[in-house]
């Protein structure tokens, strides 16, 4: 394990943390305006969530690679739970709703543990995938069986299966970079969070065209070009944490970017088709857990399909 | 160990389903009140008395049917040393005043949780309240009382399922309702379950 490459990424995040608190506490010191004061009460409950997420982050790390896989279990599970408390379920999918939470999440985060990577791509696209709607229909309700299945289905891939493959990243086997797992998690977390961080701010600073008006206003042109192109150059810089060349680093960054825009813009659609702003109310400043993740949903699985299919031999 | 066993109970509850409370018309505080729910899981109980903190907690007891929490050794021990319940007989015993327990906890000093529908529902409607709740807003004029809007709770747990599904809910305090002077019987119940049925509705509050 190289630890002076984490110990140089943690201590690259606890400067950057430290500035956003200094700059939130200079701020609120500064501004008189209700609309500013709001901003910065914001601004600070985000950076103060954004401590304690690193911190949980850190001690995975420490803690080893089960608990990193127990951490994004319970992601999973948080995440999912947003998802069907928003879904309305009928007493009818209650068999398929357990099953989906109490098999399929500790199942497909077993069989990471286990390194049984052909069952892992499969156990939800295909086995899930035909068992819920067994289970559904067994009760017998065929109102609107077809919405009812299909969401449950969509829930438990975005939520379980899709970040299930950030944690996978941990059993990749590329020559010449054995044990250097964790620093890759690390970059996709980082790149996805950064991107997400750098398109709110070129949007605020520069935005004038909107992406997509009706379903997320804040996401702009503007935006995701500074914002997306800064995080991919920063993704080419961390290429020493990687088993990437610069410009491979810049074009896995690329592809994160892009994939997590995505994630974010159809997370928003599914919410807002839901009838909801947050996904939920557990982390300060953020919303939900799935609003921290929406990102993430979209471009783990890429990500790792173009890790593994590159440079696992 | 009994000790440990409640905060097992309450760390699964929050784990699993969140169950928090959100005060919308009523403040926690140490007054003697009777709180009255909408009824559709036999986890309702639990997730009311959870939700409660945790120094009127012991000080509340909720009201459950002898027939289903009074059954089984897990159940009693759940119901009577965990929750501190107090047994009613839902089925009237010719004699007996069916309201003699509450009355006896009232009488005690402690709060009690009560869902008036007096059986479960499917969680779509609240069916007409029974008279219990008429009955001891008369006899205790000085206890207040607070309805409660059990929310998503028959989705995580409905009738006939074994294990409940994590599913968020939350239970929504109103504010006090009072038995108007000379109010029927009737009136009073309805205008109870419609405190609770507006609850529900969290666009209105």
């Amino acid at each position: 394990m190289d630890d002076w490459r984490i110990i140089i990424l943690l201590a690259g995040v606890v400067g950057i943390l430290l500035a956003g608190s200094l700059a939130a506490f200079v701020l609120s010191r500064r501004t008189n305006s209700e609309a500013m004061q709001a901003t910065v009460r914001n601004l600070q409950s985000r950076v103060k969530a954004w401590w304690v997420m690193v911190v949980i982050f850190a001690a995975a790390f420490l803690l080893g690679p089960t608990v990193t896989l127990i951490l994004f279990a319970l992601t999973s599970f948080y995440c999912l739970r947003e998802m069907i408390t928003l879904t309305p379920t009928r007493p009818a999918d209650h068999r398929a709703v357990a099953t989906a939470f109490y098999v399929f999440i500790p199942l497909q985060y077993w069989l990471i543990f286990d390194e049984w990577q052909t069952v892992f791509a499969i156990a939800i696209p295909v086995y899930a995938f035909l068992l819920l709607p067994v289970l559904t229909v067994l009760a017998g309700e065929t109102d609107h069986f077809l919405e009812r299945t299909a969401k449950l289905q969509w829930g438990l891939m975005l939520t379980v299966y899709c970040i299930s493959h950030a944690p996978a990243l941990l059993v990749l086997d590329i020559p010449g970079h054995e044990g250097e797992n964790f620093l890759w998690l690390f970059f996709l977390i980082a790149v996805v969070q950064l991107s997400d961080v750098l398109q709110y701010v070129f949007g605020k600073l520069f935005g004038r065209h909107k992406v997509a008006p009706r379903v997320s206003p804040a996401k702009t042109w503007e935006g995701l070009i500074g914002g997306g192109l800064s995080a991919a150059l920063v993704g080419a810089g961390l290429f020493w944490i990687t088993p990437f060349s610069p410009l491979q680093a810049g074009g896995m960054a690329l592809a994160i970017v892009v994939a997590g825009f995505c994630g974010g813009l159809v997370l928003s659609a599914i919410k807002r088709s839901l009838g909801a702003k947050d996904w939920g109310t557990m982390i300060e400043g953020h919303g939900g857990a799935l609003d921290r993740m929406d990102s993430v949903t979209f471009a783990a699985p890429i990500f790792f399909h173009l890790t593994n299919y590159f440079f696992v031999p | 160990m009994i000790a440990a066993a409640r905060l097992v109970l309450i760390a699964l509850t929050r784990f699993l389903i969140g169950g928090h409370a959100r005060w919308v018309g009523s403040e926690p505080t140490f007054e003697q009140r009777i709180y009255f729910a909408n009824h559709g899981s036999h986890l309702d109980t639990i997730v009311l008395w959870a939700a409660l903190p945790d120094a009127l907690r012991s000080k509340t007891s909720p009201v459950a049917a002898r027939d289903y929490w009074g059954k089984g050794r897990l159940r009693r021990f759940v119901a009577l040393d965990i929750l501190g319940c107090v047994l009613v007989e839902r089925q009237a015993v010719a004699g007996s005043d069916p309201l003699a327990p509450l009355t006896a906890a009232l009488a005690e000093g402690r709060s009690l949780i009560l869902f008036p529908e007096g059986t479960r529902g499917d969680g779509s409607s609240i069916m007409p309240f029974k008279s219990g709740l008429y009955n001891l807003a008369n006899t205790h004029p000085g206890v207040q009382l607070i309805p409660v809007f059990l929310d998503n709770l028959a989705r995580a747990f409905p009738k006939g399922a074994y294990v409940p599904a994590p599913i968020s809910c939350a239970a929504r305090f109103g504010a006090p309702l009072r038995l108007r002077q000379g109010e029927e019987r009737q009136a009073f119940l309805t205008r109870a379950r419609e405190a609770v049925a507006t609850l529900g509705r969290p666009g209105e509050v």
